[in-house]
């Protein structure tokens, strides 16, 4: 897409005009009211529109002066990162922290291209220590530390 | 006179042993994640927010106020050390911090940036409680429209100071704002944009926003480029100055506190701007400008007492009108909200005990940076040979069990990864996540005074521009954003922050 000069702002804009519309649309429903009696719509129905006003002028300048082009590494990282936390966020009521813990550090470790696993396990089992010190024994979270089977 | 006693009720509250053992830990805290590169104080205070909420209100704030300052000392010693900033604001001390390190003065530059941190917090402490009270009792007068064009002031104002698209960082800001009046309004009762979920009935929390949006999309961009960290691991020695050194540091120091105390208290501003600006008046102002990059003593004393006398003086808005000037001021606000106390000019005559010691804590958080930063030099060059392969998992860690904490709800987790991609975006997109962090604690303050100012006015717009504080508010923020539209001044701005 050549006619693109700056694709950041291009897509930054795209983005922005976006949200304002879900903005507006979700908020039809929402009473708009007067200025002096303002309903609950009238707030963010007015910041959508502000929103997407900014998101074209960005996006319409996008086409007239260069910018870079968006660069991306690895796609590895993302996945494997928010992976982790969401295996950890599964695991953690019913199989609690320690586990959750250590799924979370050895999932979260093959993200790195240095991965190791020895190294992973270790550094899993060592938190995981840490995490039943600090946060069970000392702060005293109230959160499931043991799975449901050994309670 | 009145300043003494005051000085003395803070005395009082901070040198009480729970305070001064909440102070040391944010500070040791603080240094530890100034250190570290790749984590900063955002996601740490986020971090460590669930865990304060058992604390009393002081004792929490004087923590979390010392992870801020205290990371400014520590982002030196990484600097210095490897010539990477281990924190934002320290990104200037590497140019002749690592130079003196590799011409072997590295334990000069160490000692030179803890004694102008510690006069410049020492000043800054003093600022602030010089500074407050008159700025309250002004801020007490304020009606609604004052408090909504202060606001604006106070984003736009924070925009312009910040590096960046100027359009993108507004668009941030209103985006901020939208997030930020997620749940139920307080007028009506209705639920917005909650799509039925329960666990959004009470809004988004803060804590999930800044971890997301700062933490986990830090780590992931991080993980993205393959760097290897070279650890300058030889022996640090040699702390003592000689006399003809101090004093060849001292005006810089000065004149990067004096930087500091101002550009602090300006929203956007803070550490990074200060030392950015420091800086560059001691390059133009020196002699021999050559010898900046090179080695010179005064490339480490201004800035780093400018980033800590920036870090303490961004206190002063926050306290005394409840408007955060940096995404750190903005989870300062958060944190004294979960401790029921609403941020204001009425702080800190409903809560003086608070107010006074929180300020007296900076300084004797100070003290402590000084006293245990240099001989625990040891320890930090370690800690600085950890693998990011082995830290990254267990900040991560820390990020996911503070989340979960906070209501005892997976829920939160997952919008935090929710944001967590968000954040990844804007990294692409190269949209600055500060702005939005500001919208989104302003949000239902912003709504609710604008409601307010015009029930009040019949609806009439007018009152904004007739109401003289309002309107020279107002007047002040268009100004800002016209000065910045100019090319010349756009051109000096790109300038300032590409120096070095």
């Amino acid at each position: 897409m050549s006619f693109i000069r700056n694709p950041k702002d291009f897509w930054a804009g795209v983005l922005f005009i976006a949200f304002g519309l879900a903005a507006v649309i979700i908020a039809r429903d929402y009473a708009l009211g007067t200025a002096g009696r303002m309903g609950p719509g009238y707030f963010p129905r007015g910041l959508g529109i502000i929103m997407m006003a900014l998101g074209l002028i960005l996006s319409l300048r996008a086409l007239r002066v260069d910018g870079d082009r968006i660069r991306f590494g690895s796609f590895k990282p993302i996945f494997i990162v928010l992976g982790s936390v969401i295996v950890f966020a599964l695991a953690a009521p019913k199989l609690g922290l320690i586990v959750a813990t250590i799924l979370l550090i050895v999932v979260s470790s093959t993200a790195s291209h240095e991965f190791r696993w020895k190294e992973a396990v270790i550094s899993s089992l060592a938190l995981s220590a840490a995490t039943l010190v600090v946060f069970v024994y000392g702060l005293k979270l109230q959160l499931p530390t043991w799975p449901w089977f050994l309670q | 006179m009145e300043l003494l006693a005051n000085l003395g009720t803070g005395f009082a509250v901070a040198l009480t042993l729970q305070n001064l053992f909440y102070c040391f830990m944010g500070v040791l805290l603080g240094t530890l994640i100034g250190v570290l590169p790749g984590i900063g104080p955002v996601p740490t205070i986020a971090m460590l927010l669930p865990i304060t909420y058992a604390l009393p209100p002081v004792s929490a704030l004087i923590m979390l106020a010392g992870i801020y300052y205290g990371a400014q000392y520590g982002g030196s010693t990484t600097a210095i050390l490897v010539n990477l900033p281990g924190e934002s604001s320290a990104v200037v001390t590497c140019l002749d911090g690592y130079q003196m390190a590799r011409q072997g003065r590295a334990g000069k530059a160490l000692a030179i940036a803890a004694i102008g941190s510690f006069i410049a917090g020492t000043f800054a402490t003093l600022e602030v409680a010089a500074f407050a009270p008159p700025l309250a009792e002004v801020a007490l007068k304020f009606g609604p429209a004052e408090y909504f064009s202060l606001m604006v002031l106070g984003l736009i104002a924070a925009v312009v100071l910040a590096s960046g698209s100027l359009l993108k960082a507004i668009a941030m800001i209103v985006l901020g704002l939208l997030l930020g009046i997620i749940g139920t309004d307080v007028n009506s009762g209705l639920q917005r944009y909650s799509f039925g979920v329960p666990e959004l009935s009470d809004g988004i929390g803060f804590v999930v926003v800044a971890m997301g949006l700062f933490g986990f999309a830090e780590i992931i961009v991080n993980l993205e480029h393959k760097e290897h960290r070279e650890v300058f691991t030889s022996k640090v020695s040699g702390l003592m100055l000689k006399w003809s050194e101090f004093k060849e540091a001292l005006p810089a120091i000065l004149r990067g506190t004096g930087i500091g105390a101002v550009l602090g208290i300006l929203p956007g501003g803070g550490a990074l701007l200060s030392a950015f600006a420091s800086y560059t008046v001691e390059k133009k102002i020196a002699k021999d400008p050559s010898r900046f990059g090179k080695g010179a003593i005064q490339g480490v004393a201004g800035p780093e007492s400018a980033n800590n006398a920036g870090a303490q003086a961004s206190f002063i808005p926050m306290l005394t009108l409840g408007i955060p000037p940096n995404a750190v001021m903005a989870l300062m606000v958060g944190a004294m909200t979960i401790h029921s106390i609403q941020p204001g000019p009425q702080v800190m005559t409903s809560n003086p005990q608070l107010f006074w010691g929180l300020i007296v804590s900076m300084w004797i958080g100070n003290v402590m940076l000084v006293v245990l930063n240099l001989p625990l030099i040891g320890i930090w060059v370690k800690l600085l040979q950890v693998p990011y392969r082995i830290l990254y998992p267990a900040i991560l860690l820390f990020c996911c069990i503070g989340v979960y904490s906070i209501n005892n709800n997976v829920f939160d987790v997952y919008m935090t990864v929710v944001f967590g991609v968000l954040g990844w975006i804007f990294v692409k997109l190269e949209c600055e996540p500060a702005p939005l962090l500001l919208g989104f604690i302003l949000g239902p303050m912003m709504e609710e005074n604008l409601r307010r100012a015009l029930l009040l006015s019949r609806g009439d717009w007018s009152v904004f521009a007739t109401r003289p504080i309002s309107a020279v508010m107002l007047g002040i923020a268009a100004v800002l954003l016209l000065i910045i539209v100019a090319p010349s001044i756009r051109k000096k701005r790109e300038e300032a922050f590409q120096e070095g």
